[in-house]
């Protein structure tokens, strides 16, 4: 190649370049007339009940002033997180984005999102799962609480001769299993219990995890956060990995269910379904004879997870007024209520539940507030935590296809320690 | 196969031709070149050059993908944890496994199935279509309707069941950790099987009909044609496919990250499989980088072997 050309090729590469940097920054921040753009980024793409709660929110938003304008960006849930941690990556993070709650205590080290900064008083009479509290300062609140149940037929319990669980007897380990054998006997099922071992990723966490705890066992020392050892390894979680694989070798359940637990069940595969209320609405549509039970007490208690999907707002905001200002409009009792009834979800404020009746005393779906009082544990609170899910998702699938329990559980603890100590333990 | 390669081996002589017309001094043909090859080197550059550059410094760092603070030089401790880690000598152990049977499985099906379309009958435009179905629908589909397919009560094992009359037992293909990676080898040599095909059959049509006229005075049969006109024919034709079809079989990832999850049992966890988890789930960049490193090395070395071996003698 010549001088000249290289030359050519080298302006070429420089006008791509600039032309590449204008179009990125053309792209931030609105006109100096007309509305601000505020961006907002969600989970719920696929889920159209949520998604048509917070169009609604955004539209109203929208309509009553003129200064900014809300725009909606949805993911689905699988590809949400990778989304926000490569945008927060090139530095293209949006205003407002929602985060799952046990990645707040990480989003906050890591310096995504910034605390909300609205008074005080907003937050009155709301939940405390609900809340992405770290150090004292409110960084994300949510609508809605989740609670993790099982479904069942009244017709399906009557004929295996298996009792009703209560929140204040519920089923025993021996219990749980005699209930399965049962159903399993009737021989009307391809399997007595789905438990959406089909799930990947932080489902597993969610939904497992507390059948550990319930076991005794937990993800991690909760005294200083800084080891798995024993927890994740003792005895106890022992026992719990081999009741686990035990359900797939008795074939009780599916080593990996279907894509839709809940529709499996609805369609008469499955004689007990172990999800969360966010499949209420589902079963009982279908079934008039639907039942809610609460999760079996392995030992310690039942347990279930807490804490769901939070608005936060993002560290790197360049108007972070307009995004404060949707976030206080948003925070209304009557959007807490339009989402708990959209989604059949546990509403976040005690105002929101007092308007709904089914959460009211003697409710139908007053059992998840209740299960989420008394049974709730938080994931781990720790910068951690994504690290130690993505560990224990591993050990899980590994448990459920039948590898050494004892040596997964071990190789699972090793990891987590070792990224602990990677991250000088995570301190601030 | 996951990524299909779209270079064509016909690059080589272009280049030819440009570098024998250079002499005559034809200032302005090199300078549009210039001008066009400026997209295409800013676009390598980009997407290729500075992220190997990059994955190449990170890989010696504790980098981090969310972190508050700066990633720090820690030398060889990356590859050296790497070297204990019993997943990755796994991914290994199963990226080889797969290359191995499916490099050969399909491009010997593809030839097979590209002498069979190029015989000049009715139809034979038909069946071209028809193989090439499925490289036309992405893996990412292919992988999520295969899944049901291959449930326990799916359409393979009622098929099977079907034509032995009961006599086959249901397998759970993808959670048996014997079964998952033959089964997801058969569909990724159905899915790029198509592609091979055509490639073989721009092959077959460059050899010369005289070839074949001359060999059949000479009293050859079909499979004398075979081996001492066609087979000789496609050198070239070969050399590309092994290469870019080895290359793609190494980089398995879709099928894997739809399908398994690298399980049961990390029967089916892979190199670029594991490099992912490991950046995008766990979050370390530093190791993710290091895996990509490594991985790098393994395709380059292979390629060399590869075209050592395939060498034009003389």
């Amino acid at each position: 190649m010549s001088r000249r050309n290289r030359r050519i090729v080298a302006a070429g590469l420089a006008v791509l370049a600039i032309l590449a940097t204008a179009a990125c920054s053309a792209e931030s921040g609105g006109g100096a007339d007309g509305p601000q753009t505020i961006d907002l980024w969600t989970h719920a793409g696929g889920n159209d009940a949520e998604l048509e709660v917070i169009n609604t929110i955004v539209d109203d938003f929208n309509a009553q002033q003129d200064r900014y304008t809300v725009k909606i960006q949805d993911f689905p849930q699988d590809a949400y997180n990778d989304a926000v941690v490569a945008a927060a990556s090139s530095g293209n993070l949006p205003c407002i984005v929602d985060v799952d709650s046990p990645n707040v205590a990480n989003w906050v080290w890591a310096g995504y999102i910034q605390p909300l900064g609205l008074p005080e008083e907003t937050f009155e009479g709301q939940l405390a799962g609900t809340l992405g509290r770290v150090d004292g300062e409110v960084y994300a609140y949510g609508y809605f609480d989740v609670a993790l149940a099982m479904f069942s037929r009244q017709s399906t319990l009557d004929d295996a001769g298996v009792r009703v669980p209560t929140v204040d007897d519920p089923w025993t380990k021996d219990e749980f299993r005699d209930a399965l054998a049962a159903i399993d006997k009737l021989d009307r099922f391809d399997y007595a219990l789905d438990m959406s071992t089909g799930g990947t990723g932080e489902w597993i966490s969610y939904g497992y995890s507390p059948q550990l705890q319930s076991f005794g066992g937990d993800l991690i020392d909760r005294s200083d956060f800084q080891s798995a050892k024993g927890a994740l390894n003792g005895p106890e979680a022992l026992e719990w990995a081999r009741w686990f694989r035990g359900l797939v070798e008795d074939g009780y359940m599916a080593q990996t269910s279907g894509e839709d637990a809940t529709a499996d069940f609805v369609n008469g595969t499955s004689g007990l379904l172990y999800t969360g209320n966010w499949a209420d609405g589902t079963v009982k549509e279908a079934f008039d004879d639907a039942v809610v039970l609460p999760p079996p007490d392995f030992g310690t208690g039942p347990k279930i997870g807490a804490g769901s999907w939070q608005w936060a707002l993002a560290k790197g905001c360049d108007d972070v007024d307009g995004a404060r200002e949707y976030l206080k409009f948003a925070h209304d009792t009557k959007y807490f209520v339009q989402y708990a009834k959209a989604v059949g979800l546990i509403p976040a404020t005690l105002d929101a539940a007092a308007e709904i009746p089914a959460y009211a005393e003697g409710g139908e779906n007053r059992i998840y507030l209740e299960m989420a009082d008394r049974f709730a544990v938080v994931r781990p609170e720790t910068p951690a935590y994504p690290y130690i899910s993505s560990a224990f998702e591993k050990a899980t699938s590994d448990i459920l296809a039948g590898g050494d329990p004892q040596s997964i559980l071990d190789r699972a603890v090793a990891d987590i320690d070792r990224d602990i100590r990677q991250n000088g333990g995570y301190h601030s | 196969m996951a990524t299909t390669q779209q270079r064509m081996p016909a690059s080589s002589s272009v280049d030819r031709a440009t570098s024998a017309r250079r002499p005559l001094g034809r200032r302005g043909d090199a300078r549009a070149a210039a001008l066009m090859i400026t997209p295409a080197l800013a676009l390598f550059i980009l997407f290729l050059l500075v992220p190997i550059v990059l994955a190449f410094a990170l890989a010696f760092t504790n980098a981090r993908l969310i972190s508050p603070n700066p990633p720090e030089f820690i030398g060889f401790d990356n590859f050296s944890l790497l070297l204990t880690d019993p997943v990755f000598w796994a991914s290994v152990r199963n990226t080889f496994y797969f290359a191995v049977v499916v490099v050969p499985v399909q491009a010997g099906l593809a030839l097979f199935l590209a002498v069979l379309v190029n015989t000049k009958v009715k139809g034979a435009q038909f069946f071209r279509t028809v193989y090439f179905l499925p490289v036309v629908t992405s893996m990412v589909v292919v992988s999520l309707l295969w899944r049901f397919m291959y449930e326990p009560d799916g359409l393979i094992n009622r098929l099977l069941q079907a034509i032995t009359f009961d006599r086959f037992t249901p397998i759970d293909w993808l959670n048996e950790p014997a079964w998952a990676m033959p089964a997801i080898m058969f569909i990724s040599v159905w899915q790029g099987v198509g592609f091979t095909m055509i490639i073989w059959l721009a092959g077959l049509q460059t050899i010369p009909v005289e070839l074949y006229e001359a060999s059949e005075l000479d009293g050859a049969g079909r499979w004398q044609q075979f081996r001492f006109v066609t087979w000789p024919g496609l050198t070239q034709t070969r050399t590309f496919i092994l290469v870019t079809i080895t290359i793609a079989a190494f980089s398995l990832f879709t099928q894997i990250n739809l399908m398994t999850q690298g399980g049961p049992l990390d029967s089916t966890t892979t190199v670029v499989f594991q490099a992912v988890r490991s950046g995008y789930q766990q979050l370390q960049t530093g190791y993710a980088s290091a895996i990509s490193l490594v991985f790098f090395v393994m395709v380059l070395t292979v390629s060399l072997i590869q075209r050592y071996l395939t060498r034009e003698k003389g």
